[in-house]
């Protein structure tokens, strides 16, 4: 019945159109897309006309005269450093990520598990950290990794762990730069997951119990199904935004100790911004591009999908 | 495997009145693993609280624990709210903010609009594009944005190298592809019979604009205002490119290049600074919690 008359309607609409004058539906476009030039020419002028040039750019040599062709590509790939940006930006990237959704996932189902009414308040507390500027919140801990002054070494020492050289030691600065973006990105993962444990129907658990399953089958067989998408989706962003990654890197470790915590961010703001180098600069800035893409495809995919079904 | 954990559990079942004491167990150990996340989440904005209380002479002596604050000042805010360049600063980032936010809602309001509800030939594709564009990371465009003014300013004479202003023209490629998406969002759920009540009276796209989106949408309106603020508020990569002189600096960076000096660190002073720079953002999420949050799910977003 309602498919009937929903294609009666489809049929109806065609024959209806040509009574409204052609010229209306045409100052109606026009105004639509007046409407939209603004963001068409922002997006033209300041996103998709820098891409194509950082493209060219990465064609010329150091004062930008002379076309030289893939010849930045080449260097950087004689460049040990540069491969050590690159497998340290998987390292960031990926580890940060999964970690964000672990223990996004975690808070989420612990404050989902509260009495409804103290879950705004606890909440608000655990998403703080999103809300601080990262650079800011970095600096804090970059204070309390302080080599000399270090208040988390103080902690430890109170149990009798040694003192660590979260930052002086390439590895452990490694870690701790992962560590606080971990501390930043998480809460995000957390408020996104809530949101989808709250639309996931109670009777599926209901049923589950019944089935005599445990928290844990609940987990695997109930709220992960459910959750899938939300999870695809916000690992594909966080993954693409923790690439891309700046402010952490850069306040604190710079890069350092021995280049080890470069991203391809700092290591391109390095070389294009510091070192005046900027065709190489933006060569290594469109090593972030691949990610970007296949990321794009899928998130496009999955909202294409989500169109198809609604 | 699902069989015999349903054995099992059955095999547990008969002990009666032990749902309800599961129930607290878990609500327990609820609470012990929140009690665990949220100290991680806070330890660190609760320390640099800590620290902005303390002299130099008292972060530098190394008896007793740093997590306590023997004499508290106030002396480290002071200091800076005295200063005339951490004025400047947050003069700075707060002109730069609310130009942003204005001109980001204008461009936003009209696209998503016109993307909503009035189509033409494209804007399906347009809002995939914007979309597209939202995904597009800074850390990609800042050199070839950088060059792009410096050709600028050859060609025009206008300086738009270290000039605070040329961030207002940038912050936009951040902020408006979010605001228009989710725009969209909240325009699209509006029901059509609203418009086309207003389009029988006689109304203009303008006025159905103003006078029946624009309320109707009213929450939609103040999570994008809230992203556009935070957004161009915390950027730290792009006035780390384009300023360097410190009359030009923004809040954040201004902090992290001018307190940071030399070997002799005023730790105290920095993490003043970071807090009051964190402040605006965060008492907009304290007043405006729920509009802040429905602004990050719309959508799924950034993080």
């Amino acid at each position: 019945m309602a498919r009937a008359t929903t294609a009666g309607s489809v049929v109806l609409a065609p024959a209806a159109r040509p009574i409204r004058s052609g010229s209306l539906s045409r100052r109606r476009s026009l105004i639509a897309f007046t409407m939209c030039l603004p963001l068409i020419l922002l997006i033209g002028a300041l996103v998709v006309y820098p891409f194509f040039y950082s493209l060219h750019l990465a064609t010329l040599n150091k004062s930008m005269t002379k076309f030289v062709g893939l010849g930045n590509f080449a260097f950087l790939f004689t460049r040990e450093t540069f491969w050590m940006v690159v497998r340290q930006s998987v390292i960031f990237a990926v580890s940060a990520v999964i970690a964000k959704a672990i223990i996004g996932l975690m808070v989420a189902h612990v404050v989902h598990a509260l009495p409804a009414k103290g879950q705004r308040k606890w909440r608000g507390m655990l998403l703080v950290p999103w809300v601080i500027p990262p650079a800011m919140s970095t600096l804090g801990w970059w204070w309390m990794f302080d080599p000399s002054y270090s208040a988390l070494n103080w902690l430890l020492g109170l149990v009798g762990a040694g003192p660590v050289p979260w930052l002086g030691d390439p590895y452990w600065a490694r870690f701790s730069v992962i560590l606080v973006n971990v501390w930043f990105g998480a809460p995000f993962f957390m408020i996104m997951y809530l949101a989808a444990l709250k639309s996931v129907p109670e009777t599926l658990y209901e049923a589950a119990a019944i089935d005599g399953a445990n928290a844990w089958q609940k987990l695997i067989y109930v709220t992960l199904p459910m959750l899938r998408n939300i999870i695809a989706i916000t690992v594909l962003f966080s993954l693409i935004v923790t690439f891309a990654n700046f402010d952490i890197v850069r306040v604190l470790t710079g890069g350092g100790p021995r280049d080890m915590t470069h991203v391809f961010a700092t290591y391109a703001f390095k070389l294009g911004i510091e070192s005046n180098d900027i065709p190489l600069g933006a060569c290594v800035s469109l090593f972030m591009f691949p990610i970007l893409a296949i990321a794009a495809v899928f998130i496009l995919r999955d909202i294409h999908q989500r169109g198809t079904q609604v | 495997m699902a069989a015999a954990a349903t054995l099992s559990q059955a095999g547990a079942a008969p002990r009666y009145g032990s749902l309800k004491r599961q129930r607290q167990w878990a609500l327990v150990l609820s609470y012990i693993c929140l009690a665990f996340f949220v100290i991680f989440f806070l330890t660190p904005p609760v320390y640099m609280f800590l620290t902005s209380l303390k002299t130099s002479r008292e972060i530098s002596s190394l008896d007793g624990s740093p997590w306590m604050v023997h004499a508290p000042t106030l002396s480290n805010y002071g200091g800076l709210l005295t200063s005339a360049q951490f004025l400047t600063f947050f003069q700075n980032s707060l002109t730069i903010s609310v130009i942003v936010v204005i001109v980001t809602m204008v461009i936003s309001v009209f696209a998503a609009f016109s993307l909503a509800r009035m189509k033409f030939w494209g804007s399906t594709a347009l809002a995939t594009g914007v979309f597209l564009t939202y995904l597009v990371p800074e850390t990609l465009l800042f050199i070839p944005l950088f060059k792009t003014f410096v050709f600028l300013r050859d060609v025009t004479g206008i300086e738009f190298i270290n000039r605070w202003y040329v961030l207002c023209i940038i912050y936009p490629t951040l902020t408006v592809p979010f605001c228009t998406w989710i725009l969209i969002g909240y325009f699209a759920s509006i029901p059509k019979e609203l418009d086309e009540a207003a389009i029988v009276d006689g109304a203009s796209y303008m006025q159905i604009l103003f006078k029946v989106f624009l309320p109707v949408a009213l929450p939609g309106l103040i999570a994008a205002t809230i992203f556009a603020f935070t957004v161009s508020w915390a950027n730290f990569l792009y006035p780390m490119a384009f300023t360097t002189t410190s009359d030009q600096l923004t809040l954040n960076v201004g902090i992290v290049t001018t307190l940071v000096k030399g070997d002799v660190f005023n730790w105290g002073q920095i993490m003043a600074g970071a807090l009051m720079a964190a402040a605006p953002p965060l008492i907009i999420y304290a007043f405006l919690m729920d509009y802040y949050i429905a602004g990050l799910t719309a959508g799924a977003t950034k993080g």
